[in-house]
């Protein structure tokens, strides 16, 4: 098992190095780095300064672990558009879209399970086709479709909710959160529930196709030969044999989440990473852009190791390097 | 004569699809005493399979029975609402299914699932159980039970696996255990091993046992009585050495005649012409009168039903009555 | 086995006549929501080939438009006009016309991108299927990584440095980096399905016979592993298209996407946006509906088409 995690690992830093590599590409070679560096407003001294310091005479790989080794500590320069530090404007952003991101899963999760299950149990049963051509529609709407609706209905129509921002937001030191407040709390509904809209659906998908396919082995028709109840056969066999495959997966889906929140974030002006890499592309902020690519990386290569790791905790097939005898 | 344990009559099992209606077993009957052991023969697709699944309440939908019944102690089982019929599986009928690979839910110890089903039909206590389950391993010759007791599926070989099946199909005592193709995914060398291991713990526990498979050999090794089927209809049923060595119907004398044997003369084996007809595809009269060598034409208009022909019963028109010289 | 024997003339003939008398016809016509789809997808489809001729304006020709007749609401409500069937937006266009032309956009831009997709999947996966080891490896890897990262993003990035890099493109060049960003998002599943059935393929008796007497790996892979990969390449086409014209609209409505002067749905709907808090919800809905129904239409066909081709789930 430590040989599993120790190559996980060196697969990881390979990811991170290659991201880093196309990162860097575009860092130096998309527009000039040195802007990229020192915004628009420096002086020309400056430049020169940060040319020599840079080294951008010096050999590629040098400049590239020049950068990584900035990369590594955060340090990505000065957006073109806002002028500011890349690492603070990220660190100021993070906090939102990561509290979205988790609530959405959570939605996606507490909802899409169920459902799922019972899609699977209720198979052919005219409220279980009624879920699935439900799971048609979440597939087939766009995000921000969802949004747009979401907004029309509720803050348009309605007046029940608020339609942009993030409302009241409590402080912890650089974290801020919306979810002390009854206000930041009702300002993360809608655009939560647009969010986990797609997740939801393809967790109830996949559930229920894990499902019927469990339910069609063996062990379970041998389960139900011993004369087990159908409790036990469907929540106790068959649901612990759907989850396994079905947890790792929706763990991969919490990095999808955090990059398809920059739609959510559009829609509902919701001030977070998204919306700063949105901008960051319309305006070709390299530095913001090379920056998000690099985080969003290691949010994802850390999100797969620590599946891996649970798959592992789960699976008792993968613990055991057994002795069959 | 005891009455016997299981008790199937005039059973229909079809399977409606687009196409038509499908009549997979066409009218079967037989009985099982307590404590035997029948052998159920034929090739596949002849519905030995489905007979066991009909039995135990597991036909995969849209299969039903159509008509006909089965007893089991006296009574009905086949028309039981689904939660008695749940009861009935497990406590008073065993299943034992061909590949203990699958048969095994991979995430469960052996031990847990062996608790389960005891606790489900016997009212012991969680440590009784526990107790119950090591025994059960044990008494399938399964070495270091109470450490193997909490051992995963996948720590055990095949021939271990399918042990721990049986002991699981034993587990809440049942009188009746339906065995279908035991020994077919397992080595060969494994095979004699599980098959004794089964006939000792029925006759040990009382069990009948109806032994479904394609292997002669298996049938002649362990059952009493067997029953050779074809197309989804009893070709000939009687005790194990009649029909092995006097067999009445032209089938399973070609059945016989088609077995390798290690001693005797090496003849060619003997090879019936064509192939059993397809669901869809039964001819009228006789099942088997395409590939009969003694057919006639009675047998292409009437279907002949179970009679007895010296020591066993014969469903044809002109069985045979002499002993086959082996 | 003949190297190269010339198929039956008639194959083809009977093929279709088998077809029209085997399963997925059969089970096409006995499902109405998959032919209700069809209709639908056939009407939109239509509309977008022959927009010019269909649409009762032309939204882009700046002549016809009037100001005196914009942000007008659909014609069955106060202050419409029958001229304007849908309502016109705040320059006068009717939305009729743009939906037709942004429609037929949408769906350029849709399967344009699969059919790179296609091309680069199908490739990739013959490649890593025929020619195995480190090459497959490599492929593979690539493929989980890029499996990893979702679509949406992968768009983005494209789409950002090709704006980078060519900052006052051309619109035909912007086109190209579109389709190019959508495309690189879905091809991931063509190679993998190839690359599994060139395996197989490759291990079976008759290809190593085959190999044996000199024909060469291409044609091979033609004439032995392609027939076998189109069914399901082409369920996951169908289902592809619908995301590809998702992404698509999602990145026009994020101002990334196609150029202005030739709005797709997705900028029309972003062009809508502006106006919902004022009432002139048209503007918006209309596009929005279109695109759903579209998107709708192309999954429900693709659903059908899988479980039609899918032997084990009848």
């Amino acid at each position: 098992m430590l040989v599993f995690i120790l190559r996980r690992l060196v697969q990881a830093v390979v990811v991170m190095l290659s991201v880093a590599f196309i990162a860097f590409m575009l860092f130096q070679y998309v527009g000039d780095p040195v802007n990229n560096l020192l915004g628009q407003d420096a002086t020309e001294e400056q430049r020169v300064a940060l040319r020599k310091d840079l080294g951008l005479d010096q050999p590629f790989p040098v400049q590239f672990a020049h950068f990584a080794a900035n990369a590594v500590q955060g340090e990505f320069g000065i957006s073109l558009r806002q002028g500011r530090k890349v690492s603070a404007l990220i660190v100021e952003r993070f906090p939102a879209t990561l509290e979205l991101a988790l609530v959405a899963g959570l939605i996606a999760l507490v909802f899409g399970i169920p459902l799922g299950v019972y899609a699977a149990l209720r198979r052919g049963k005219a409220s279980a086709q009624l879920l699935m051509t439900g799971t048609l529609f979440g597939v087939s709407l766009p995000n921000f479709v969802i949004g747009i609706v979401l907004i029309w209905i509720f803050a348009v129509e309605l007046k029940w909710q608020p339609s942009f921002g993030r409302g009241d937001v409590v402080a912890f030191g650089a974290w801020t959160s919306g979810l002390l407040t009854r206000d930041g709390l009702l300002h993360l509904v809608l655009p939560a529930t647009t969010l986990s809209a797609f997740q939801l659906t393809l967790i109830m998908r996949l559930v229920r196709a894990e499902m019927l396919e469990v339910l069609r082995t063996d062990y379970i028709r041998f389960a139900r030969a011993r004369g087990l109840t159908d409790r036990s056969v469907y929540f106790g066999h068959a649901l612990k044999n759907t989850l396994v495959p079905v947890i790792t997966i929706t763990g991969l889906q919490l990095g999808s989440l955090i990059a398809f929140a920059i739609i959510t974030e559009q829609v509902f002006q919701w001030p977070g990473m998204g919306l700063l890499f949105i901008q960051a592309v319309q305006f070709a902020d390299i530095p913001v852009m090379a920056a998000y690519l690099c985080l969003i990386s290691l949010i994802f290569v850390v999100i797969n190791l620590g599946v891996d790791l649970l798959y592992f905790a789960v699976d008792p097939r993968l613990r055991v390097e057994g002795k069959t005898h | 004569m005891t009455a016997p344990l299981l008790e199937v009559s005039h059973l229909r099992v079809e399977f409606p699809t687009r196409r038509g209606t499908l009549l997979a077993l066409d009218d079967i009957s037989f009985a099982i005493a307590p404590g035997e052991i029948l052998g159920v023969v034929g090739e596949s697709g002849a519905g030995k399979s489905l007979t066991g699944a009909a039995i135990i309440g597991l036909l995969d939908p849209p299969g039903r029975i159509a008509a006909g019944e089965i007893k089991l102690a006296g009574r009905r089982i086949d028309n039981l609402p689904y939660e008695q019929m749940r009861r009935v599986r497990g406590r008073e009928i065993g299943a034992v299914f061909q590949d203990p690979l699958t048969s095994l839910n991979p995430l469960y110890t052996v031990g847990q699932q062996l608790i389960e089903t005891i606790t489900t039909h016997l009212d012991l206590t969680a440590s009784q159980a526990r107790a119950r389950a090591v025994e059960l391993l044990a008494s399938t010759g399964i070495p270091a039970p109470e450490a193997r007791v909490d051992h995963y599926p996948h720590q055990f070989s095949g021939g271990m696996r399918q042990r721990v099946v049986i002991a699981l199909a034993l587990a809440a005592e049942p009188k009746l255990i339906v065995a279908d193709e035991p020994t077919t995914a397992l080595d060969v060398s494994i095979q004699a091993q599980i098959i004794a291991l089964l006939k000792k713990v029925c006759r040990e526990q009382g069990a009948a046992v109806m032994l479904v498979t394609h292997d002669m050999g298996v049938i002649a090794e362990t059952c009493d009585r067997v029953a050779v089927m074809y197309a989804g209809r009893i070709a000939e049923i009687g005790p194990v050495a009649d029909v092995i060595h006097r067999p009445a119907h032209p089938y399973t004398v070609g059945l016989m005649g088609s077995i390798p044997a290690m001693d005797g003369d090496r003849e060619r084996l003997l090879q019936i012409d064509g192939s059993m007809p397809r669901l869809n595809a039964i001819p009228p009269g006789c099942a088997f009168n395409p590939r009969c060598p003694r057919v006639v034409d009675r047998c292409r208009v009437e279907r002949p039903e179970l009679r007895p022909v010296g020591a066993t019963n014969a469903a044809c028109w002109r069985p045979l009555t002499v002993e086959v010289a082996r | 086995m003949a190297a190269d024997a010339n198929p039956n003339p008639t194959a083809s003939a009977s093929a279709l006549h088998g077809f029209f008398d085997g399963d997925v016809w059969h089970s096409f016509r006995s499902s109405p929501v998959a032919m209700g789809a069809a209709v639908i997808a056939l009407v939109f489809f239509v509309c977008a080939l022959f927009a010019e001729a269909i649409a009762p304006h032309n939204p882009f020709d700046l002549a016809t438009l009037e100001l005196m007749d914009s942000l007008k609401p659909p014609a069955w409500i106060d202050g419409g006009e029958r001229k304007y069937l849908l309502g016109t937006d705040g320059q006068g266009r009717d939305i009729l016309s743009a939906l037709m032309y942004g429609t037929r956009i949408s769906l350029l831009v849709g399967v344009a991108s699969v059919l790179l997709s296609i091309v680069i999947g199908v490739g990739l996966g013959l490649l890593a299927g025929f020619v195995g080891g480190r090459v497959d490896a490599f492929i593979m890897r690539l493929c989980d990584v890029m499996l990893s990262f979702p679509s949406i993003l992968v768009a983005l990035m494209i789409s950002g440095v090709g704006r980078s890099l060519f900052p006052n493109a051309p619109d035909a060049l912007a086109f190209v980096v579109l389709v190019l960003a959508i495309s690189l998002t879905g091809w991931v599943q063509y190679a993998r399905t190839v690359r599994g059935s060139t395996l197989v393929e490759r291990n079976k008796e008759y290809v190593q016979a085959a190999r044996v007497i000199g024909v060469g790996s291409l044609r091979i892979m033609r004439r032995h592993v392609l027939p076998n990969v189109m069914g399901p390449v082409l369920v996951l086409a169908t289902i592809q298209v619908a995301s590809a014209i998702i992404t698509e609209a999602t990145l026009s409505f994020l101002g990334v996407g196609v150029p202005v002067t030739s709005p797709s749905l997705g900028t029309l709907i972003r062009n809508g946006n502006d106006t919902l808090f004022s009432g002139e919800w048209w503007i918006t809905a209309w596009p929005s509906l279109t695109l759903v129904l579209i998107t709708l239409s192309v999954n429900l066909l693709g659903d059908w088409l899988r479980d039609a081709l899918n032997p084990r789930l009848r």
